[in-house]
């Protein structure tokens, strides 16, 4: 037989104090961690978007980030004469394109903050199909102008559109924004490459990757064993949400880490709240389980009933936790990216698996912090317990 | 102290209670530790850097380098004492997990420039005299088992192909937050591998100010010296430089705190509720003392210590854990090659865990000195 819920619900409101000082361990060991897995969330799927399966990326072997790599003209060739290669009305979709950083102060600091500069060719817009312009226009061909990610002008400080800013030592200017839905690109600022190589002193004749669509998403592979077996090519290529995936990893890596680690931590304290909770709940109505035992119910019934309490709190700690989290999702916060040492914008991103991980943390702590006590109230003897009254 | 029985067997009269609230205020007192540890590691570029060196970088960006041919112009400038200068080679050791930062230094200037990091004479002297040489920093070797003697190699991303250097030293640092996890080697062993058109440029040159003479001047004098060339510098000192990045990393400490108001208001709750409790609990017995003949401030400081006493036990037990896990270094796996628990912020911590314990103690300790006896006594 087992014991109504209401009798746990009114049980809770009875001790409320206690009650809520273990909800809110509870809500905040969950807050936290679903906090920490949003930020880890947003800035992996910032990162990952940015790559489109459809697409390859070529580097020079060895490479760790578009940064420190170069493709050559012979290279680039190679890639638009592949038959793997989708042709487009102008020719085939392929994107070489160059990358710097430059120092660029914030909106929100007036401090220096390291913007990644693009030089790209119009082609770039039907590779990375997800960028659109969005307000002015795109560069035209050999001018100093630039078109920014919807992130870039809102952080930095001179990139709105039709300011001048100097770059290199030109003078450039905004002449449009672009919306990349979210993703890396929209922390950039795009320019001419042939206007970049100069400006920046690059050798001519080199471009860090090349972005190119492929005709079918699985010719992948036999590209890729053509042109990487090829004594001419010291290349590396890969479809491009494998290198998004891999540039967000030492980051995403070091916030779960740290994240999980101070979840964890507070976790474990949250369970000591619960467990002195639960505990004094069991101390303080042993006349209380004395009589129930007394009236017939059994020791699986008290078990059930305190585990159900104690999953009660946790449960209402998880809810408040998470709700308390909520209004995060959504909210635009930056980083400095290591693999790529540039700033990036991302959107923490609370998604319904993340807060069904957070419930389920909940629950765990609670299960943690009332299965004790419940035992302890089960073997509560009876006869002392009453004798007490 | 002849109440110290009485004080004990307070406390152990609910063994689990005692021993869990200890447990949370460990657990809270390890976290804040942990925080702070966490900080201090994402800061430490900024609270190591040395307070007379300045920092001269490529104006356009920091990964354009400056021509080797800086070096003497920038000694010529008034109030400069001392220059040296390195690449950033960021090359992986053999998967890029297992990132530390490579560094190709000037081995006749480097050593004196950065005193904070010690190498042997006989080491220095044998990365001097063998150009492909190499020092590593003491976590770094030990991370990896590098050796004296050991061949290293390094595939390079910026300077392609494999390198391969032989550990001649192992440096150390003089402060516990210097930087371990560095490898340097010889800038002219670099320069001599790469192409014609990348000969003769470094990453960045480092610059002491002569004793006395201010950063800010010397700075701009060295950015105007270079003004319209096609090399323009961004001279910094290195404080401001490392606080940059730190600044880039955006929002993490607010983040930290966060967490760290969180972590204690929750502790306080709960502290406070089982000394409320535990008071309730002993109302009579409390009545008794005082009908006996014990003052109220007696009843109230009898109440106080024993909290102070439960938040001085978790104090000391969560910051004892702390110290152990920080000394097992980063978990990050070199990320935060700081990874270090100051005995600053020990102390911190356990003026926290007091002043909550004093805190948490004193509305049931008040409570209990306005106790009226009559009353209390009539519930019995």
């Amino acid at each position: 037989m087992a014991l109504p819920l209401v009798y746990n619900v009114e049980s809770v409101r009875a001790r409320w104090t206690a009650s809520i000082v273990a909800v809110l361990g509870i809500a905040g060991s969950v807050g936290v961690f679903v906090a920490m897995l949003a930020l880890a969330n947003g800035f992996r799927a910032a990162v990952v978007t940015s790559g489109s399966p459809e697409n390859l990326m070529v580097r020079r072997a060895g490479a760790t980030s578009e940064i420190d790599s170069a493709v050559n003209l012979e290279q680039l060739r190679a890639i638009e004469d592949a038959p793997e290669v989708r042709r487009g009305s102008a020719g085939p979709l392929v994107s070489p394109e160059v990358v710097v950083i430059a120092a660029l102060p914030l909106k929100k600091t007036g401090t220096d903050a390291n913007v990644q500069l693009r030089g790209v060719y119009a082609r770039a817009l039907e590779v990375h199909d997800r960028v659109r312009i969005v307000r002015g226009r795109f560069f035209r061909p050999g001018l100093y102008e630039l078109v920014v990610g919807g992130n870039a002008t809102e952080s930095y400080r001179n990139l709105g559109l039709g300011d001048a800013v100097s770059l290199g030592g030109s003078v450039f200017t905004v002449v449009g924004v672009f919306d990349a839905g979210g993703s890396a690109f929209d922390s950039e600022v795009w320019v001419d490459a042939d206007v970049l190589i100069p400006t920046y002193q690059r050798p001519r004749g080199f471009y860090q990757s090349v972005t190119a669509r492929l005709a079918a998403p699985d010719a992948l592979d036999g590209l890729k064993r053509r042109l990487e077996a090829d004594p001419r090519f010291t290349v590396q290529i890969e479809r491009e949400t494998d290198y998004y995936a891999r540039a967000s990893r030492m980051m995403t890596g070091m916030i779960l880490g740290l994240g999980s680690l101070v979840a964890v931590v507070m976790g474990v304290g949250a369970v000591f709240g619960a467990l002195n909770t639960m505990y004094s709940a069991v101390a303080e109505r042993s006349r209380e389980i004395a009589t129930l035992r007394a009236l017939g119910f059994g020791a699986g019934a008290m078990v059930g009933s305190f585990v159900v309490e104690a999953l009660l709190i946790s449960a209402v700690g998880g809810l408040v936790g998470c709700a308390a989290v909520l209004p995060i999702n959504g909210l635009t916060t930056s980083t400095l990216n290591f693999q790529t040492f540039s700033h990036l914008a991302f959107a923490f991103q609370v998604t319904p698996s993340l807060l069904a991980g957070g419930l389920a943390f909940a629950l765990l702590m609670g299960l943690c912090g009332g299965v004790p006590p419940a035992i302890r109230a089960a073997r509560l003897p009876v006869a002392v317990a009453l004798r007490d009254l | 102290m002849r109440f110290l029985p009485l004080l004990a067997a307070n406390l152990f009269r609910k063994k689990v209670r005692t021993t869990l609230t200890v447990g949370s205020f460990a657990v809270a007192l390890f976290l804040f530790c942990l925080l702070v540890t966490i900080r201090g590691a994402f800061n430490q570029g900024v609270e190591a850097a040395g307070a007379d060196r300045i920092l001269v970088i490529n104006k356009t960006s920091l990964i354009q380098p400056l021509p080797l041919a800086y070096r003497d112009r920038i000694l010529r400038v008034a109030g400069v004492q001392h220059v040296t200068f390195a690449n950033w080679f960021g090359g992986v050791y053999q998967d890029e997990r297992n990132f530390f930062a490579q560094f190709a230094i000037d081995h006749t200037t480097y050593r004196d420039m950065y005193t904070e990091f010690v190498v042997p004479d006989d080491q220095w002297e044998a990365f001097v005299a063998d150009k492909a040489g190499c020092i590593v920093g003491a976590a770094t070797a030990e991370r990896f088992g590098f050796e004296i003697g050991d061949r290293v190699p390094i595939k390079g991303a910026i300077y392609p192909g494999e390198w391969q250097f032989n550990v001649r030293g192992i440096y150390h640092g003089r402060r516990p937050n210097d930087d371990l996890t560095q490898f340097w080697f010889r800038w002219d062993y670099l320069d001599e591998k790469v192409p014609s058109f990348a000969k003769g440029y470094v990453g960045w040159y480092t610059v002491r100010v002569a004793p006395g003479q201010e950063m800010v001047p010397v700075s701009r004098a060295i950015d105007d010296g270079f003004a319209n060339s096609p090399f323009e510098t961004r001279t910094q000192s290195e404080q401001a430089f490392m606080a940059s990045f730190v600044e880039q990393m955006g929002n993490i400490e607010l983040l930290m705190l966060a967490i760290g108001g969180v972590v204690v208001f929750t502790l306080l709750l709960v502290t406070g509720n089982t000394m409320a409790t535990a008071v309730r609990e002993r109302t009579g017995e409390l009545a008794v003392l005082k009908t006996v003949g014990f003052t109220d401030p007696f009843v109230m400081g009898l109440v106080l210590v024993e909290s102070v006493l439960i938040a001085a036990a978790g104090g000391v037990v969560g910051i004892a854990l702390a110290k152990l896990f920080t000394l097992q270094g980063d978990p990050t796996g070199g990320m935060l090659p700081a990874f270090y628990l100051p005995s600053w912020a020990m102390a911190a911590a356990l003026g926290l865990a007091l002043a909550v314990g004093v805190a948490a103690g004193l509305l049931p300790a008040v409570g209990a000195m306005r106790l009226q006896v009559v009353q209390a006594l009539r519930k019995v």
